[in-house]
């Protein structure tokens, strides 16, 4: 098949992504975006912050532009910038600013992470202005009625460089989420990576023991993105142990002391 | 290889190292046997000889009367991880426990093989404690002792595994060891009265071992169940050690083996089988130790109880305001918890219901839920009932922080101290846990000192702020960049004519912001001792006022500690200034109070600095000392090279944890022994103690940019 290229503000989700509700975060969501309130998602890594964004896109027929948040990011990645070309100097629109224009939900991945500055030019988009500031160009953006903003946080890096404003936070609905309980996320692991329940069974299980060592040694425990990964290696014939230290182990941690003790769980369990 | 030694060589290094002359060991016997060895294993053993000798001469000797036997049996390093427990015994308890571990030679060494590679306690501990506590359940400690056992909070090990032949079925066997200690108190072995019932039997003793088989069945079950491969592992080690069902027992196998077994059943199979034949114990079994258990839970019970209830408490008072149904004058009812436990699959988690609505436990009274759950099997109701206005006193329920002074008041004792390990020269080891550190608070002295210093250095000051300023990274623009913010108008206008030309066009067409934060942390670690007395504590403290002004004005993150001591077993540690705390009187005060104390231990502070420091975020860390002279401590070993040496190896620690060390001394002889502690350029000499207030900013400028 070929690869097919398409502008993010004109790319809709055609197939719906797959997505099990831990509450009613689906029903608020779509108030929210009903009374244009922008939304902000908390939760750790890998317990199905983007796919719940793609799923709602998907859900409310609007394009998806997502922006993954670096400590590099400022303003201008967002907003826009001159360049130059031939000769000439030339404004290319930001993302943010792609989905202001066409009414999409724009996707902050890890806010903040991003320089303080960037939170500044959300602020206007963010309350019952909704409009863009682009100072370069001397120009006030209004929102099309189905832009939507969203922000994702992960307030677990107890780090306080890295802690989200009131005067950010305040201004959005808030959703929590959290790792899925155990039937759920049993279901999700065999749904997206293909093992049989039993099998499911058992890497939810070991996850329970990778979260166990959270705090002592472990920043996070092992997340169902990537317990999904493991089974998806698992279905591809590599052998649990093994899945489990390259897909889990080495992505949680690099001591070797915590790699031997997770080593020894899995080939525990499987 | 070089030739063997001979008898009358080996007894002459003998006669020096064991001073026979005085404590007429006789080293006679000890080198005959070394003599028929390699000289490999001369090597070896007369290294440790001489090394142990350091500590004690007659552990020495003890040691060269069973090394060689020893070495027919064991690997070396095997051999060492025993010598270093003799040492460590002896440092802990004395002569007499450490000959016992002398005496006990043959039971550290379990082993049936020639040159076994054992499994030592301080390679796996580290990975069998995340093992443990990934497993479910109470977070329980490894802890390296006699016998193999558990308390139900601490799992007991040995110092070696080295029943078989490989280190990789050894480490196994540690591993499954440590797997069935945590199965007895996940699956309630305890929550039987073992006590009682043994004794019931005309030899208790009998009666617990039997007990432990049946429980051995019960657990290998429980453990296949949930963990497969940990139970395919241990039937491996079952096979390769030998280990039998004993006739007559198949039958209890199979009916301890129901997933609803419990201890109980064991308990009610024990007259049957107190007749049978004695169970010899499998290899991952250890031992019951119910007296140990007994004593453990008792402490814990009545602390958790408080714990729990007070915690109970403040979650209801918590909901209660976040419902906003708290009015003063309303007659509180008392709130019902309700918890049930959902043990399945291997995992259990609680659910709460305050008033029958669910609520989610924090995360610490999950722990205290499972605790007390594994004790009893079920959560008691008086223990769900909360806590009343002042019911408990808080010394049951918080950790108290022990009032360093008043450790002096009374007995001696080690509670509330820190303990750090200090290398030993002549053993060429750690010896562990051997300073007792305590931190103080420097009282603070309110008096003009402050304002003195600075009139006294105001040109100074002003000067040092200065520089400090200029140092402050700060953002900038940064022109002529591939990738920026906005077009820079100069460079494209230059491009633009130099492309007009018929010239290479350049891509360097932006500008960027550039933002730097200047990241460092910064330690300064002030000698107190007694011989700062007079001139020098004065230059201390007026170095410290100067830096605290210079530094406030860059913005680096820094924290001031004193350190004194006397004795390993006194060692203290001033606290002046945290590293989140502000400069304000009260700091000012303090390094105003600073007064010289004891002695000059230095390892144990730099230990306890770079830990602090690691935990500070920060890309660049730094340990400055001030110092007036070497390493030092009251009639002790610490003075001269055994000082410099622990010094030595604690900033090579530190350097290892990512920590830059630097020296500021005014000792003129420190030239002999600074380069070998802190390396050439990491320190400097001052002549002239007047030069200190002057210096010390300087050079902490020069050191960090």
């Amino acid at each position: 098949m070929d690869a097919h290229a398409a502008l993010t503000e004109e790319h809709f989700i055609q197939r719906e992504p797959y997505y099990e509700p831990v509450a009613n975060e689906i029903a608020i969501f779509e108030a929210a975006y009903r009374n244009k309130l922008p939304v902000l998602l908390k939760g750790p890594t890998g317990c199905g912050k983007t796919r719940f964004m793609e799923h709602m896109a998907w859900r409310l027929k609007r394009p998806l532009i997502t922006v993954s948040c670096h400590d590099d990011l400022t303003a201008s990645d967002l907003v826009g910038r001159y360049l130059v070309k031939g000769g000439e100097t030339v404004w290319v629109d930001g993302p943010l600013t792609r989905a202001v224009r066409v009414g999409g939900i724009c996707y902050l991945d890890e806010i903040v992470e991003a320089r303080k500055d960037t939170m500044v030019v959300i602020h206007p988009l963010a309350d019952d202005r909704r409009t863009l500031p682009m100072e370069k160009l001397g120009q006030i953006l209004e929102a099309s009625d189905d832009f939507c903003l969203a922000i994702s946080y992960n307030p677990g890096y107890q780090s306080v460089l890295k802690d989200l404003k009131q005067s950010t936070r305040q201004r959005f609905v808030a959703l929590e989420f959290d790792y899925p309980d155990t039937d759920l996320e049993r279901r999700i692991v065999a749904n997206e990576s293909g093992v049989d329940p039993a099998l499911a069974d058992k890497l939810v299980k070991f996850a329970q023991m990778t979260r166990n060592l959270k705090g002592s040694g472990l920043d996070e425990g092992a997340s169902t993105r990537l317990l999904v990964h493991a089974g998806k290696l698992m279905a591809g014939g590599i052998d649990p142990v093994v899945a489990c230290q390259s897909a889990v182990a080495q992505a949680v941690t690099d001591d070797p002391d915590m790699l031997a003790a997770i080593q020894e769980l899995s080939s525990s369990l499987f | 290889m070089p030739e063997a030694l001979t008898r009358v060589e080996i007894e002459a290094l003998l006669d020096v190292w064991l001073e026979t002359e005085f404590t007429f060991h006789q080293v006679g016997p000890v080198a005959r046997a070394l003599c028929r060895l390699e000289r490999g294993d001369q090597d070896f053993v007369l290294d440790w000889i001489k090394r142990i000798a350091t500590t004690h001469i007659t552990l020495a000797f003890h040691f060269s009367k069973r090394a060689p036997d020893m070495l027919n049996r064991l690997d070396r390093r095997a051999i060492e991880a025993w010598a270093v427990q003799l040492c460590d015994t002896y440092d802990r308890a004395g002569m007499y426990a450490a000959l016992a571990v002398a005496d006990k030679a043959s039971g550290f060494i379990q082993t049936r093989h020639a040159h076994a590679a054992g499994a030592l306690f301080d390679d796996t501990a580290p990975v069998l404690g995340n093992f443990v506590r990934g497993l479910s359940g109470r977070a329980l400690k490894l802890d390296q002792g006699e016998g193999c056992f558990t308390d139900s909070e601490r799992l007991i090990l040995p110092a070696l595994f080295a029943r078989f032949e490989t280190a990789q079925d050894n480490f196994k066997l540690a591993k499954a060891t440590v797997a069935f200690l945590w199965a007895q108190t996940r699956w309630g072995t305890f929550r039987a009265d073992i006590q009682a019932a043994c004794a019931a039997f005309d030899h208790p003793d009998r009666a617990l071992n039997q007990f432990l088989g049946l429980e051995t069945l019960r657990l290998t079950a429980r453990l296949a169940r949930e963990l497969p491969g940990l139970a395919r592992e241990m039937e491996r080690l079952r096979h390769l050690a030998g280990d039998r069902l004993p006739e007559d027992w198949a039958r209890h196998q199979a009916h301890l083996s129901r997933p609803e077994a419990t201890a109980e059943d064991s308990l009610a199979l024990l007259p049957q089988v107190y007749e049978h034949p004695d169970f010899q114990t499998w290899c991952y079994a250890g031992e019951l130790r119910p007296g140990a258990v007994a004593e453990c839970m008792a402490a814990r019970m009545d602390t958790e109880k408080a714990r729990l209830r007070v915690k109970l408490a403040q979650l209801e008072e918590e909901l209660r305001q976040r419902a906003g149904r708290d009015s003063p004058g309303e007659a509180k009812t008392p709130a019902t918890f309700e918890a049930e436990a959902q043990d399945q699959d291997g995992s259990l988690d609680f659910e709460i219901t305050l008033d029958g609505a669910p609520i989610a436990p924090p995360d610490d009274v999950k722990q205290l839920l499972t605790s007390v759950w594994l004790d009893f099997g079920h959560i008691p109701p008086e223990y769900l009932v909360p806590a009343g206005d002042g019911e408990y006193d808080p010394r049951l329920y918080e950790e108290q922080p022990e009032d360093p002074d008043a450790v002096w008041q009374g007995t001696y004792h080690e509670k509330g101290a820190l303990f750090y390990p200090e290398w030993d020269m002549g053993r060429q080891h750690y010896r562990k846990n051997w300073c007792v550190m305590r931190e103080k608070s420097v009282a603070p002295v309110h008096d003009d000192f402050y304002r003195q210093t600075l009139d006294r250095y105001s040109g100074l000051i002003r000067h040092l702020r200065r520089g400090f300023e200029a140092m402050r990274d700060e953002n900038r623009l940064m022109k002529r960049q591939v990738y920026g913010d906005d077009v820079d108008i100069d460079a494209l206008v230059e491009a633009l004519a130099d492309s007009r030309d018929g010239r290479e066009m350049s891509d360097r067409l932006f500008t960027r912001m550039h933002r730097a934060e200047r990241n460092i942390a910064v330690a300064f670690m002030v000698d107190m001792s007694g011989s700062t007395r007079g001139w020098i504590n004065e230059a201390e403290r007026e170095a410290l006022i100067l830096l605290c002004e210079a530094l406030e004005r860059l913005g680096d993150r820094y924290a001031i500690y004193g350190f004194s001591g006397i004795t390993r077993k006194r060692c203290e540690l001033f606290h002046i200034k945290h590293f989140h705390e502000p400069y304000d009187d009260t700091v000012q005060a303090r390094i105003s109070g600073i007064r010289p104390q004891e002695y000059t231990r230095m390892g144990f502070a730099i230990r306890h600095l770079s830990k602090l420091l690691n935990e500070v975020e920060a890309r660049t860390k730094v340990l400055i000392t001030l110092s007036d002279g070497r390493p030092d401590d009251y009639f002790d070993v610490y003075r001269g090279a055994y000082g410099i040496e622990d010094t030595r190896m604690a900033l090579l620690e530190a350097r290892r944890a990512g920590v830059h060390p630097f020296c500021i001394t005014i000792d003129k002889e420190a030239r002999d022994y600074l380069p070998h502690m802190y390396g050439p350029a990491r320190y400097i000499i001052l002549d002239d103690v007047g030069q200190l207030p002057a210096k010390v900013a300087d050079i902490y400028r020069r050191i960090t940019s």
